[in-house]
């Protein structure tokens, strides 16, 4: 009971109030706050309402000391989707870290990711601007680890997907989703029968962040609780790039799929049997 | 079949790369007179993943290309990584979701971008679909992207049917839009205007290329080749329709 009491939910908390519980207490800084009003110059048009931060949230700090700048991504506006500024906001951030340490001021990244991907409304500036985040992660990443959260409850898909699958560590919660595709369009294109994007418990089965750790496809699973993801990722920062980035791991990967029988649909267990041992 | 007559028109008398899945397309040739590696996305009737015939960018096409572009930097020779883009999406099926499908193009656009900061020159030449998360793991992260401008060529970040779902619209509506919104039309004359193409060429014969096509498009790629000089993605920047991105890293900067 004590337990519970002295829990606190980060899922419940938005992305300003995550980027601040990260942080060391007192050293937050928001860049491009909502007040300077740096909206999407395309949604009005389109007869939807913009957001002063276009749903993401910069912000500059340090966790045990060490300096670091946190993107996160507001899950509530437009489905945590990224269009033109919110994308720019991500990767011209994650940009200028890395030309930090290349100026000797070792900046890290923590990427806060509950998002759709690309926003359909500014759809090839979303996509381009993602292109530009994986570059920019790749490029830190030399230097600083990068480390991504899944907390919930919106997931990460699409090409944002593909950066959490770029990142040096990834924490995630039994909230999280991890996927390329959002279950409505892998109906939609492939068919109920493959994908029944209303059978929720099957698609946590597939994508959930349980899943995930244990087909090792995540490095950490932990609680909904502010404290523990603050912990986990501070342990992560100091912990300097991994053993062998997951992403880099083809050989192993392409080997485990060739042992694997295509011809019969998947099942969860079968995942992660076959993605375990040698832990990347 | 564009990426594979491109790809077999560009590489003739090139040295194919084996060891890859059938899907993938990879040869050491020669452009100009610099070797070079071409790489396309193929169908491939027979692959193991259903949900991955129809050259679409899947699980082993993922691996495949990060296998494909590390064994180039491994070479150590800085060789242009020509990657010939044909994709109409990436896999969407259960075991593609199931089996990480995120984490296979993670790769993908982990090896490209590595090469293109190693200083491999990495050009991608776009001869027909290049769409969302296939695109984003085949040809997103080249230093200069090129399209040959027919109306098969577009870039887009989902299909018209799930787009127009998704956006609680119907696919009549996402048109109508689509053609006044630069971001979200899906001709490569729009796509042009966000400034992210460093050259649009015409083309004779884009479905069969005849061999002054080839020498035209040979040209060009041996001309973006020596107009690389930074390992970054800069040069997408400037252009009014995508100014809002300049105007965010100006401020970023300046609060920073």
């Amino acid at each position: 009971m004590t337990d519970l009491l002295n829990k606190h939910s980060f899922v419940e908390l938005g992305a300003r109030q995550r980027a601040k519980a990260l942080l060391d207490a007192g050293t937050y800084r928001e860049l491009i706050d909502p007040f300077q009003r740096v909206m999407s110059p395309w949604l009005s048009r389109q007869g939807v309402v913009p957001q002063a931060d276009d749903g993401v949230v910069i912000a500059k700090g340090s966790i045990a000391g060490l300096p670091v700048v946190i993107a996160a991504i507001e899950g509530n506006f437009q489905g945590g989707s990224l269009g033109e500024v919110g994308g720019a906001k991500i990767a011209g951030a994650l940009e200028l870290a890395a030309e930090d340490n290349r100026s000797g001021i070792p900046t890290r990244a923590v990427l806060l990711l509950e998002t759709g991907g690309v926003r359909l409304q500014e759809a090839n500036l979303g996509l381009a601007a993602i292109a530009d985040i994986h570059a920019a992660i790749v490029d830190l990443r030399q230097y600083q680890p990068v480390v991504g959260v899944v907390a919930g409850s919106v997931g990460c898909f699409g090409g944002m997907s593909i950066a959490a699958g770029l990142c040096s560590y990834l924490v995630v919660t039994r909230e999280a989703r991890l996927g390329l595709n959002g279950p409505q369009v892998i109906e939609q294109e492939a068919g109920l029968e493959e994908y029944d994007s209303r059978d929720r418990p099957f698609i946590w089965s597939l994508t959930g962040g349980e899943q995930r750790f244990n087909s090792n496809l995540a490095d950490r699973y932990v609680a909904d609780d502010v404290a523990q993801i603050q912990q986990t990722v501070s342990a992560l920062l100091q912990q300097g790039a991994p053993h062998e980035q997951r992403s880099r791991r083809a050989d192993f990967y392409l080997a485990r799929l060739a042992e694997l029988d295509a011809t019969v649909q998947i099942e969860p267990a079968t995942v992660r049997a076959l993605y375990q041992g040698e832990c990347p | 079949m564009r990426g594979l007559q491109w790809f077999n028109a560009l590489s003739a008398g090139a040295t194919p790369v084996e060891g890859l899945p059938d899907s993938l397309k990879v040869a050491d040739g020669v452009l100009g007179e610099q070797a070079v590696r071409f790489i396309a996305v193929v169908t491939d009737a027979n692959n193991r993943f259903p949900r991955a015939r129809n050259g679409e960018v899947g699980l082993l096409e993922g691996w495949g290309l990060a296998k494909a572009v590390d064994e180039a930097i491994e070479k150590g020779d800085k060789r242009p990584l020509i990657a010939i883009v044909d994709v109409p999406s990436q896999a969407y099926g259960r075991r593609e979701e199931a089996l990480g499908i995120h984490q296979a193009l993670a790769a993908a656009a982990d090896s490209y971008a590595r090469a293109r900061l190693a200083g491999h020159p990495v050009i991608a030449l776009l001869v027909g679909k290049a769409m969302s998360g296939a695109f984003l793991a085949h040809g997103y992260q080249a230093n200069r992207l090129i399209a040959l401008r027919d109306p098969g060529v577009m870039v887009h970040a989902m299909g018209k049917a799930s787009a127009a779902r998704v956006t609680l619209r119907s696919v009549e509506e996402l048109e109508a839009l689509a053609a006044s919104v630069p971001p979200m039309a899906y001709d490569i004359d729009s796509y042009a205007s966000l400034g992210l193409l460093w050259e649009t060429l015409s083309v004779s014969q884009i479905e069969q290329p005849t061999p002054d096509d080839v020498v035209r498009v040979s040209d060009c790629l041996v001309h973006a080749i020596k107009d690389v000089a930074q390992p970054d993605l800069k040069g997408r920047l400037g252009a009014t329709n995508r100014a809002a991105s300049s105007h965010v890293r100006q401020l970023l900067r300046e609060q920073w």
